[in-house]
């Protein structure tokens, strides 16, 4: 296969994926922004949201305050920003075009649909409903996803694919988590000595705030079904770094991850194989306890820049174009 | 004036022979019917997205041509007249391009001037004694072809470059038998379908001669490009790489892909990509579509190039007047298909004639294409006659005059009905170890009444094209 068609592949699923993860973190802070909370919290996790993607910069070219207006703005409509929803479905569309010939028409189809009403849903712009818009990105995506799966061969061009969502999901779900857990660290003790009347510390807080964190990756029922416990914060952790039955969870997508990249194995990317499984083998061998013990965000800082890098060396062993030697 | 020819009725106003089950079955069709077979057929191509791109439009804007329901139909009799012509035709260009790169016999005999042909921007001294595989420069022609009455054809124009269309022609049969079926069953009509399978036979039959197994790839300027459907069609029908330039270098003199299983070597390009573009070192510096080093590569025999570089000196309008000169001079057979009479500016008699009689001639620029800088005498204005006889004065040499041809005209849907308009033909020549040819064309149609400007640019549309067998 060409290394550009990979490429396209490769990146339609990524910001399918990404236009479907900015959804959900957009939806759940929008939604627990309607709970009783102390305002400096509320602005904290508005300017989380930018902070997981590395987006303060360019949001403070073109806004002033942090808000839930200007970020829901910033984060789902803004053409400037790479990482909205409405640039991530326009550059899987265009993906998809150049490789309309390599997916099945039916795909083809359906990101094509995805763009053309996302064009009518924009005139609307200002009448549209933010909860019900992102539920329809989650839905498109959810629609892609099985689309791929029910109607293309399974070959290189379907690895591809599957490479690219698995990278993206677990790059996000790494950054939901150090987000929602580094919001907890920060406010709870500047919020305890002007004890304010919402108290972060209530186990009525802490449900909510990892409850939305669940939300955000369909992992509340899933929660309850496993631990069968009230939330904390260790088994929610636990529950998104080392579960392999979440599908959203890290050790999960790092083994999904190892047989596709056997699957497109050349002779550059024995490289790539080894640093996965070594990946695989460091969720494997170790838990929470040891996470915890080393601090939740180091590991995951550690963990980021580890598939990071897997990300970097795959693109340059399959897709970026070499220079002529 | 007198009515020009239509393709189905007579001067009697009775449908021709070949046209004569047709004619019946469209009288039986009710007017709804034809109108929600054409809604129906809009909709079909635009879903499927046979589009084209429209340059200068936003972001993402697709058109579909406009595509009529009647057939064009030709009889199995004209049609084997009218492909002895055209293989006649191509033959001659490509042993007439061989030749100006070689022996220049032609030029020796006094048949076709130097300065015609070595000033012609399009000549291409890289290509000065370079042999290609099997003589060929023209693997693919696309021959435009007029008619004034019965049996009557005229050559408008010869496209050796990088002709496209030929995926209307197949799409549009295609939509014919998906919307009126029992036209097909009630007479045979000669398929055309199989397209793509000759012209990767022919693509295949001009390999480099070391080469076993070609790896035959097709190479697009990208996606913003208005034939772009086409060149993804081409090559999924095909089987084979749709490639952009960055997908491509070379090394040794050899071309390469760049694979996700590592280089893949490259043997013949049928590429959609004029000259101009294709070697950043050879030609356009600021080419960003086309591959470092491939005219080496090509000029070393390791790569095939469909069409070969500098066809187009061939299919320019200076050259066209002596078209029918080079099939006596190489075929030493007199030609089939008719030349339009052509007035060379560039000869003071011939200028002053076309000054003379403006308002009945068709002028073109000699390297004009698309149907953009041509002046229609009998439609033109005076003040538009008056520019152009500035432009003539100043210039002669880039232009030609015609007489106004009265073209063929074909029953075709308009807002009012069923009108006539007029309708020219594009058929395809693929030369290879053998000269082959789908049994039809692309016939293209001037929806504006009494227009004369076919192009898809210029709000053309196009019909399916029937050869009928007997």
């Amino acid at each position: 296969m060409l290394s550009r068609t990979a490429d396209c592949l490769y990146w339609m699923a990524r910001y399918t994926e990404r236009a479907e993860n900015t959804a959900r973190m957009l939806d759940v802070s929008h939604q627990t922004a309607l709970l009783p909370q102390p305002e400096q919290f509320l602005e904290q996790s508005w300017k989380k949201l930018l902070t997981i993607s590395k987006l303060e910069d360019d949001f403070s070219k073109k806004y002033d305050t942090i808000n839930r207006h200007n970020v829901l703005d910033f984060m789902i409509y803004e053409n400037t920003n790479p990482s909205s929803i409405v640039s991530c479905l326009y550059s899987a569309r265009e993906n998809a075009r150049v490789i309309r010939g390599r997916i099945t028409s039916e795909v083809w189809e359906t990101q094509n649909t995805t763009w053309l009403e996302l064009q009518t849903i924009l005139v609307n712009r200002e009448r549209s409903d933010h909860s019900r818009f992102l539920e329809w990105v989650k839905h498109r995506c959810h629609l892609v996803r099985g689309v791929i799966q029910g109607t293309m061969l399974k070959n290189e061009a379907l690895y591809f694919l599957g490479i690219g969502t698995l990278i993206e999901r677990a790059d996000n779900t790494a950054r939901i988590l150090e987000t929602k857990y580094e919001i907890q660290e920060n406010v709870k003790p500047a919020q305890k000595n002007k004890g304010a009347e919402v108290d972060v510390n209530d186990s009525f807080f802490n449900f909510y705030h990892w409850a939305s964190l669940l939300r955000s990756v369909s992992g509340f029922e899933i929660y309850r079904q496993i631990y069968s416990d009230q939330i904390t914060p260790k088994q929610v952790a636990e529950l998104l770094i080392f579960n392999p039955q979440m599908p959203r969870s890290l050790v999960s997508c790092v083994n999904e991850l190892i047989p596709l990249m056997a699957a497109v194995r050349n002779q550059d990317s024995k490289e790539i194989e080894r640093l996965l499984g070594k990946l695989k083998a460091s969720l494997e061998y170790s838990d929470i306890d040891e996470v915890f013990s080393q601090g939740l965000e180091e590991f995951i800082e550690d963990f980021l820049e580890r598939i990071n890098h897997i990300a970097d060396d795959f693109s340059n062993t399959f897709l970026i174009p070499l220079a002529v030697a | 004036m007198n009515l020009p020819y239509d393709e189905m009725l007579n001067e009697a106003g009775k449908a021709r022979p070949h046209y004569r089950t047709f004619h019946r079955w469209l009288n039986q069709q009710s007017e709804t019917l034809m109108g929600l077979k054409r809604a129906e057929a809009e909709l079909i191509f635009r879903r499927v997205g046979i589009t084209f791109a429209v340059y200068g439009d936003d972001l993402g804007s697709e058109r579909t041509i406009p595509f009529d329901q009647i057939p064009r139909i030709f009889s199995a009799q004209e049609w084997a007249q009218l492909e002895t012509g055209l293989r006649q035709r191509v033959q001659a260009l490509n042993r007439f391009i061989y030749d100006i790169y070689h022996e220049e016999t032609i030029i020796k005999a006094g048949i076709v001037p130097a300065e015609q042909i070595f000033n012609n921007a399009q000549y291409r001294p890289e290509m000065r004694n370079v042999d290609v595989p099997r003589d060929i420069y023209a693997q693919i022609a696309g021959i435009d072809i007029v008619r004034a009455g019965a049996g009557e054809f005229y050559v408008l124009e010869d496209n050796l470059r990088v002709p496209s269309g030929v995926s209307y022609m197949v799409e549009d049969r295609k939509m014919m038998m998906r919307l009126f079926p029992d036209l097909f069953q009630e007479q045979r009509i000669a398929p055309v379908e199989h397209y793509p399978d000759l012209l990767l036979e022919c693509l295949k039959s001009v390999k480099p001669s070391d080469v076993k197994k070609p790896n035959v790839v097709v190479l697009t300027p990208g996606m913003y490009n208005s034939a772009y459907f086409e060149h993804t069609y081409l090559a999924l029908q095909m089987g084979v790489e749709l490639v952009e330039g960055k997908d491509l270098y070379v090394k040794n003199e050899q071309v390469f892909m760049r694979t996700t299983q590592g280089p893949e070597r490259v043997d013949v390009i049928y590429r959609r990509i004029d000259d101009d573009f294709l070697d950043p070192l050879a030609f356009r510096s600021d080419s960003t579509l086309g591959v470092a080093g491939l005219l080496s590569a090509y000029r070393a025999g390791n790569v095939t190039l469909a069409n070969a570089i500098g066809t187009g000196v061939a299919d320019d309008k200076s050259i066209y007047p002596y078209v029918p000169a080079m099939i006596e001079f190489y075929l030493g057979e007199k030609p089939i298909l008719n030349n339009v009479p052509t007035f060379q500016c560039r000869k003071p008699e011939d200028l002053a004639y076309t000054l003379a009689h403006l308002s009945e001639l068709v002028v073109k620029e000699t390297h004009g294409a698309g149907g953009y800088g041509m002046l229609v005498g009998p439609a033109a204005s005076k003040a538009e006659i008056e520019s152009f006889r500035v432009h003539l004065k100043t210039n002669p040499e880039k232009y030609i005059a015609q007489p106004t041809l009265a073209l063929s005209t074909c029953p075709t849907f308009v807002e009012a009905g069923i009108a006539p308009r007029h309708i020219d033909l594009r058929p395809f020549v693929l030369s290879g170890k053998t000269v082959k040819m789908v049994p039809g064309g692309l016939t293209r149609v001037a929806l504006k009444e009494g227009s004369l400007v076919v192009n898809s640019s210029q709000g053309g549309g196009t019909k399916d094209t029937w050869v009928l067998e007997t």
